[in-house]
């Protein structure tokens, strides 16, 4: 293209195209694309430990997980560390048993408390500082919380997995409320004006208009928080113990999980006992990946709904 | 209007008004008329008010919660820190045999090891933050979202057997050639110093890291995200090239939120417990430079010493728990503070 500039054909300068106002490959473009580059690169410094991690801890833990197969999951822990062979029944069980009741405990207070955070609560005063709290509340170290437990609840009732339970709810709890309040402030005002229009009182506006619009974001949120309690280690120390035997009963008696394992294995000089600790490893991923490839799908049908 | 605002001028509408501000007599009617209207449902209200008073409870449980965690570990520490006094904090000998209790090496080994994985994950997770709001193609940035979330939830016990079983024994070369390179230098010598081990500070470091990108990347992200679609499109039309409208636009916008998202890294990094007891080498009394030396960390320290201790030394174990705990409320309440401003300054802004 050469269109030509009007004042550059009155007088007798150079006639200035288009062509010559395109941006050259200047430093700063080299600057920018550089940037650029760099930033990109950022990602593939993470992507590396990712990958080795993953095939490391697939590569040899599914040796044991798969050997005469279901034995992994049904046979009790070796109690040697000398012995070969898989066996971690009793910390899957534990593990699930845990968290399960921790999530019973933990998200339908945290849904609770993110209710009163959006719908009644507000910009009051009393609700900032809740909302503050619970974000501090996210940053107590896990090992706080397992010695808070350990003072209050194991104590007096000694070691069994309910107080592992009450540990993990307490690291569950402001993440539960923290997304919930997210979710239920997408919820539209026009559809609690409705309801309120068809003379609904507030608490079954929530129950039955609210909470139900918001459902699958919460859902997806309370699954992250699960995942994350589930691999939660520290404490679990000082709450349930460890045993080699499957103890169903959450609320006597010691108890054991996936994370516990893997930290005592990892320190042994027996290669059974680490081969145990990476299948333990390989497991305990799968059920954490489990629940987040879970949550990612509920966001994504959300987000095609719309 | 919400309903709050309805109840607050006294209207005789639904919800019925609350209970401050109106006279018995006008509340009485004004819930009279309410039942009235809707049919003669007399048990609504109660309804409506316990679970308004459930809900406000549940929220309220989280500041018990803080609150009672603090006096447990005050009340529980409250021995080992009579019996040593001030030593607790400013002395670096840990000797439970003699019962004597000084907590400082860990409280450095604490930090130290944040700070190392801050300086290595920040650059990472703001180059990825910034890739993915601004400069990646959409279908890519959800493919990098996907892989970041699934990082941040691989369980730090995973993370430390890989550190402890896979990394520590693998990177001794490289920290050799660190060690022998970096000899005599000023201060790099000193942080690259002499017998380099495979679990020590760094090694510790370099798993915080990993376990601390997502969380900085997905809060930065956020935090990114907010600048307003004009104050980049102004940029670029003043000609300004990407990297320019980055520095001169986004930066400046989210600055706030992005100082809170590494500050709140900083105290994830400061209370994981796990995977720095697998990698950081459990070595007594370590106050030095040197990255590549063995060292401790409080957390690492109660969950190893935890299991033979007798009532003194659970008492000082705890009492180290405590100091993590203020520690990370300080760093915590900080972050969150500033990240909120930030978010209230960028709204008032749109």
């Amino acid at each position: 293209m050469s269109v030509v500039v009007d004042t550059a054909v009155s007088s007798d300068a150079a006639v200035v195209t288009l062509a010559d106002l395109a941006p050259r490959r200047s430093w700063r473009n080299t600057k920018s694309s550089l940037m650029s580059a760099l930033m990109g690169l950022a990602f593939l410094i993470v992507f590396v430990p990712i990958v080795t991690l993953v095939f490391t801890v697939v590569s040899k833990g599914a040796g044991i997980v798969f050997a005469d197969f279901p034995a992994w999951f049904t046979d009790r822990i070796p109690v040697r560390g000398r012995e070969v062979g898989p066996g971690m029944g009793p910390a899957i069980i534990g593990t699930l048993l845990i968290t399960f009741t921790a999530s019973v405990l933990a998200i339908p207070l945290g849904i609770l408390g993110a209710v009163y955070l959006n719908e009644y609560g507000k910009a009051s005063r009393w609700a900032q500082i809740v909302r503050f709290m619970s974000s501090v509340m996210t940053g107590v170290p896990s090992i706080v919380m397992g010695l808070f437990v350990y003072v209050v609840f194991t104590l007096r009732f000694g070691l069994s997995g309910f107080g592992g339970a009450l540990a993990l709810a307490c690291l569950m709890l402001p993440v539960v409320i923290r997304s919930t309040e997210e979710m239920l402030r997408l919820v539209p005002d026009h559809l609690r004006e409705a309801s309120y229009a068809l003379g609904t009182s507030k608490s079954r506006t929530i129950a039955t208009v609210v909470l139900p619009a918001a459902f699958p974001g919460i859902v997806s949120g309370c699954l992250l928080a699960i995942a994350r309690a589930a691999g939660e280690t520290a404490p679990l120390f000082f709450t349930i113990g460890i045993v080699t035997e499957t103890n169903p009963n959450v609320f006597s008696g010691p108890n054991t999980a996936l994370p516990a394992q893997i930290y005592s294995n990892a320190f042994t000089i027996f290669d059974g006992a680490k081969e145990r600790a990476w299948g333990a490893a390989l497991t305990l991923i799968a059920i954490t990946f489990f629940f987040t490839v879970t949550a990612r799908v509920v966001t994504a049908r959300i987000q095609k709904k719309r | 209007m919400t309903p709050d605002q309805d109840s607050r001028s006294q209207e005789p509408g639904d919800p019925p008004p609350s209970a401050d501000r109106t006279s018995s007599a006008e509340q009485h009617d004004a819930a009279l008329v309410a039942s009235l209207r809707s049919g003669l449902h007399g048990g609504r209200e109660v309804a409506d008010r316990a679970f308004g008073a459930v809900s406000r409870l549940s929220g309220t449980m989280v500041l018990a919660v803080l609150a009672l965690i603090a006096v447990t570990m005050v009340g529980r520490s409250v021995d080992a820190i009579r019996w040593m006094g001030t030593d607790f904090w400013v002395w670096r000998r840990w000797a439970p045999p003699e019962q004597y209790y000084g907590i400082l090496s860990f409280v450095f080994g604490t930090l130290y090891t944040a700070v190392i994985a801050l300086l290595l994950a920040v650059p990472i997770s703001l180059g990825i933050a910034l890739f993915v709001t601004q400069i990646a193609p959409v279908w890519l940035r959800r493919v990098m979202v996907y892989v970041i979330d699934l990082l941040a939830v691989i369980p730090s016990v995973v993370v430390g057997l890989w550190g402890l079983l896979v990394l520590a024994p693998n990177i001794t070369g490289f920290y050799g050639w660190l060690s022998d390179t970096f000899d005599g230098w000023p201060v790099l010598g000193s942080i690259f110093g002499s017998n380099p081990q495979g679990r020590s500070f760094l090694t510790a470091g370099i798993v915080l890291a990993i376990m601390i990108t997502p969380i900085i990347v997905s809060l930065s992200r956020e935090v990114i995200e907010t600048t307003p679609q004009s104050e980049k499109e102004a940029a670029l039309a003043l000609g300004a090239t990407k990297w320019e409208m980055i520095r001169g636009s986004v930066i400046p916008h989210s600055k706030g939120g992005l100082v809170g998202a590494i500050m709140l890294g900083l105290g994830r990094a400061m209370g994981e417990t796990i995977a720095v007891a697998l990698t950081i080498g459990s070595a007594l009394g370590q106050i030095t430079l040197n990255a590549l030396a063995s060292g401790n960390s409080m957390p690492a320290v109660i969950t190893a010493e935890w299991g033979e201790a007798d009532a003194l030394k659970k008492s000082a174990l705890i009492g180290m728990a405590m100091t993590l705990f203020v520690i990370t409320i300080v760093v915590n309440t900080t972050a969150t503070a500033i990240v909120q401003r930030s978010q209230k300054r960028t709204r008032g802004a749109v």
